[in-house]
């Protein structure tokens, strides 16, 4: 089943939705469908039920981190130099907010196709970390969504029950994200290499070797 | 009592010994492991108990489910850092004399999941270990010999004097502080009463090139 | 059996919230727990022996396989998969390689895939009497199931290890086909060892499948229907046993799945004793997988010459791969963004889907029940909690 038709039926059938295929590269040829927040739950509810659609189980959900990147560009200015206006080129930084994202693989049991994968966006990593729970579409999401949560800190609005799921309670990090800091405790490594030796070095050199 | 004498005695029908190598002999031959398995290693752990390698041979069949009659914890997996408070927890319910077999990378140092973030690097931070089985996971036959060599070393102790069993001896602790959790990471991250980091030299190590398929 | 034999089970009754007289009793049944094979934890409050609320608790072994691959390249992953489904080492290196194999388009030579067929389905086998053996042992039956069981399991450990030098951490797939060549006289082990095995399968069906207990302990026992199975997303013998059809061997032909006849066993009434049933008659199907893989593998290399498997980096990309293991659906979705090391590595754990529907299926039924039910579902925590 192609992308292509089930965006423009998708379109058809949920009016106001805003969606965009995210194409991927690689031979897998695995593209996806990236959907807004505002009409998520209906155009998921729209998969699971139009009859040739079908797609009832959604198999895999999960959380990526994409951090801001510093972005440079060269960009011309006008400015005026020695009392005359000239054109020069400056180059720009701006840090780009980043974002998270949530990944659903949806498969049908009763078709047998599949996947199409669905991605949600959210504004930026630091507050405007909402998203639209699909656990009442899909049971499955339920403990997967909350997994995100634990680890990524997506806050899925509409989970019936959203706590921590793999570390404990009172933990405030998410562990899963690109800029979590893990806590030290490299004080001994009786046979350390690569990456652990790394740790042991910064460990021992910051604490004067103890 | 001589040695030679009680050889001797021993030939003509005559069976000697002493009360602490009867009150060894016995603890010796019934360690009684605690039913608990933590991750991979337990596995194997379960399969040394079962038909093939039999570790009833060596009087440590009885796996008992409750911490209170057991003499053994076989530390058998990774700890993380969310179990590391129970796994104290059971060792302190566990009734005296007892002993703790830190079986698998894992259980010693963090193995291959060292790097990770919940992952406690060494049960032996927080609690007293008898006996290392290295391994990932280790053979049944080493859990076996892990076993022979805790029996080693019961049947060498001493009831008396500087070296004697720890619950013979009323200063020594039974119990251990059970760490909490804190906002990042345990609380404390290691029981200094029980282990300190060993100074090593670090420049020294990471010889040897990684990266071997 | 029941929930008092929880060493880490406190007790606060507390007065019951719904206005009735009797007291609601809350258990905490693990995370030392001998029944929960591993470090998994059940809030269970119970009205009498009736369980009226379950809250799995997960995490006590969550190990940080994810963040860790973040860090390893592809091939160092590796045997971390082997760790996952710690009784299953051999699909769960399928299902990775596969997932890198479509990520960077890398086609397997014949005799690999033979070679995974194989040693995939004698890892279904060990997998499924080891997990009907834990079954009976929870059940009561101390001792000689679970000893057949392993008995059993052991001579396919025994071919794992002259195969792969390890007896349960196989680390035997490469993306491209398959690390060691059958050594000499393997097959032949191999054959006769599978050859033998129904006949233990006639001998554990005759001591259990007509037994009056297991039949009483069983039947009509931790029912999960079907629309909540397709719901919550459960896969492989569990689903089955509730009578979906949809087994990923057939749905999505990997590997050489097509070449191979073989039923798929589906179960009618999805409560425990169908999900044993089922596991015994996929063992009789996997059999004759092996049979006929046996019979026809052919001779060749076992790697894609193309592939590298150090310095490997393939194309900026994502891909999903996904396998029938012996659990149900296992997944690895990674992302590539041209590095060394994928920039996102997910495992999707059917343990983990499985259980969520531990609370459906307990509901109503007796303390005692809450333990034949969960080993039923056949999770390992290495998995569930990553
Ligand atoms: S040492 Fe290896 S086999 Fe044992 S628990 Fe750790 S990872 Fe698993």
């Amino acid at each position: 089943m192609n992308l292509e038709t089930i965006k423009s039926e998708i379109e058809a059938n949920v009016p106001g939705c805003r969606l965009e295929i995210v194409p991927n590269n690689s031979p897998s040829g695995q593209h996806s469908l990236l959907i807004d927040s505002e009409t998520a739950l209906t155009v998921a509810r729209f998969l699971r039920d139009a009859a040739h659609l079908r797609f009832d189980y959604c198999s895999n959900v999960t959380g990526i981190d994409w951090p801001g990147k510093e972005i440079s560009e060269k960009v011309k200015i006008k400015k005026i130099l020695d009392g005359v206006e000239q054109e020069v080129e400056e180059i720009q930084k701006t840090q780009s907010a980043g974002h998270l994202e949530a990944v659903y693989h949806l498969y049908s049991m009763e078709k047998k196709h599949g996947p199409v994968i669905l991605r949600m966006r959210t504004e930026d990593r630091a507050d405007r970390i909402h998203l639209p729970s699909l656990t009442p579409i899909w049971r499955s999401a339920e403990f997967q969504e909350r997994e995100i949560f634990d680890l990524y800190g997506i806050v899925f609005d509409g989970h019936p029950d959203l706590r921590r799921i793999l570390m404990w309670d009172g933990f405030e990090d998410h562990p899963m994200r690109r800029d979590y800091v893990e806590p030290d405790d490299y004080e001994y490594e009786p046979t350390p290499h690569d990456a652990v030796l790394q740790k042991a070095k910064q460990h021992l050199s910051e604490t004067g070797g103890r | 009592m001589d040695e030679k004498l009680k050889v001797e005695l021993g030939k003509q029908g005559i069976f000697t010994t002493t009360l602490q190598e009867l009150y060894n002999w016995g603890r010796r031959n019934s360690l009684w492991p605690l039913n608990f398995g933590l991750a991979c290693c337990a596995i194997e752990m379960i399969a040394t108990t079962m038909a093939r390698y039999d570790l009833a041979r060596f009087g440590a069949e009885v796996f008992r489910p409750s911490p209170r009659q057991a003499d053994l914890m076989i530390v058998a997996g990774t700890i993380t850092k969310k179990m590391a408070p129970q796994v104290v927890r059971l060792y302190n319910q566990m009734a005296e004399p007892k002993y703790v077999i830190s079986m698998g990378a894992c259980a010693i140092s963090g193995g291959p999941f060292k790097q990770g973030y919940n992952v406690l690097k060494g049960i032996d931070r927080y609690i007293p270990v008898d006996v290392h089985i290295p391994g990932c996971p280790p053979r049944p036959e080493a859990l076996i010999d892990a076993f022979i060599t805790l029996q080693k070393q019961i049947d060498e102790q001493q009831l008396t004097g500087v070296g004697r069993p720890r619950h013979l001896d009323p200063d020594a602790p039974s119990e251990f502080i059970v760490p909490q959790f804190g906002p990042h990471d345990l609380e404390p991250p290691q029981n200094p009463d029980v282990w300190r980091p060993p100074l090593v030299n670090i420049s020294l190590a990471g010889k040897n090139e990684s990266g071997n398929d | 059996m029941s929930a008092t034999t929880a060493a880490t089970a406190h007790f606060t009754p507390k007065p019951s919230t719904d206005g009735g007289e009797g007291q609601l009793l809350e258990v905490s049944m693990g995370p030392q727990h001998p029944s929960t094979h591993g470090v998994f934890r059940m809030d269970v409050a119970l009205d009498g022996e009736r369980v009226v609320k379950l809250k799995p608790v997960f995490g006590y072994l969550h190990r940080n396989h994810e963040k860790i691959a973040e860090t390893e390249t592809y091939l160092g992953s590796m045997p971390y998969t082997d760790r996952l489904d710690y009784l299953c080492s051999i699909t769960n290196n399928w299902a990775y390689a596969l997932a890198v194999e479509k990520l960077a388009g890398i086609q397997v030579p014949e005799r690999a895939e033979y070679l995974r067929v194989i040693t995939g389905e004698l890892t279904r086998l060990q997998n499924h009497t080891s997990v009907i053996g834990f079954l009976l042992q929870d059940m009561g039956a101390s001792g000689t199931p679970l000893m057949y069981a392993f008995r059993e399991r052991e001579k396919v450990l025994d071919l794992f290890e002259s195969l792969t030098g390890s007896r349960m951490m196989c680390n035997y797939m490469r993306f491209g086909g398959c690390r060691a060549d059958m050594p000499a006289g393997w097959l032949q082990q191999a054959q006769k060892v599978v050859e033998a095995f129904p006949r233990f399968l006639d001998e554990f069906e005759r001591l259990l499948s007509g037994n009056e207990i297991l039949m009483a302990r069983t039947q009509g026992v931790g029912v999960l229907s079907k629309e909540l199975a397709v719901d919550a997303g459960i896969t492989g013998p569990m689903l089955r046993g509730s009578g979906v059809n949809y087994d990923i061997r057939k749905v999505d032909k990997y590997g050489i799945y097509e070449r191979f006849s073989f039923k798929v066993p589906l179960g009618e009434h999805g409560d425990v004793y169908d999900r044993y049933m089922v596991r015994l008659l996929e063992m009789r199907e996997s059999v004759k997988i092996l049979q006929q893989a046996m019979r026809d593998v052919p001779p060749g290399p076992i790697m894609d010459a193309k592939t590298k498997l150090r310095g490997f980096r393939p194309k900026a990309g994502e891909a999903y791969g996904r396998i029938e293991s012996p659990k149900g659906e296992l997944g690895f979705y990674l992302i590539s963004d041209g590095s060394p090391n994928p920039y996102r590595y997910r495992v999707r754990p059917p343990s983990l889907v499985n259980l969520t529907v531990l609370e459906d299926m307990c509901l109503g039924q007796n303390v005692a029940d809450i333990v034949v039910i969960l080993g039923s579902i056949d999770f390992i925590l290495g998995e569930v909690d990553r």
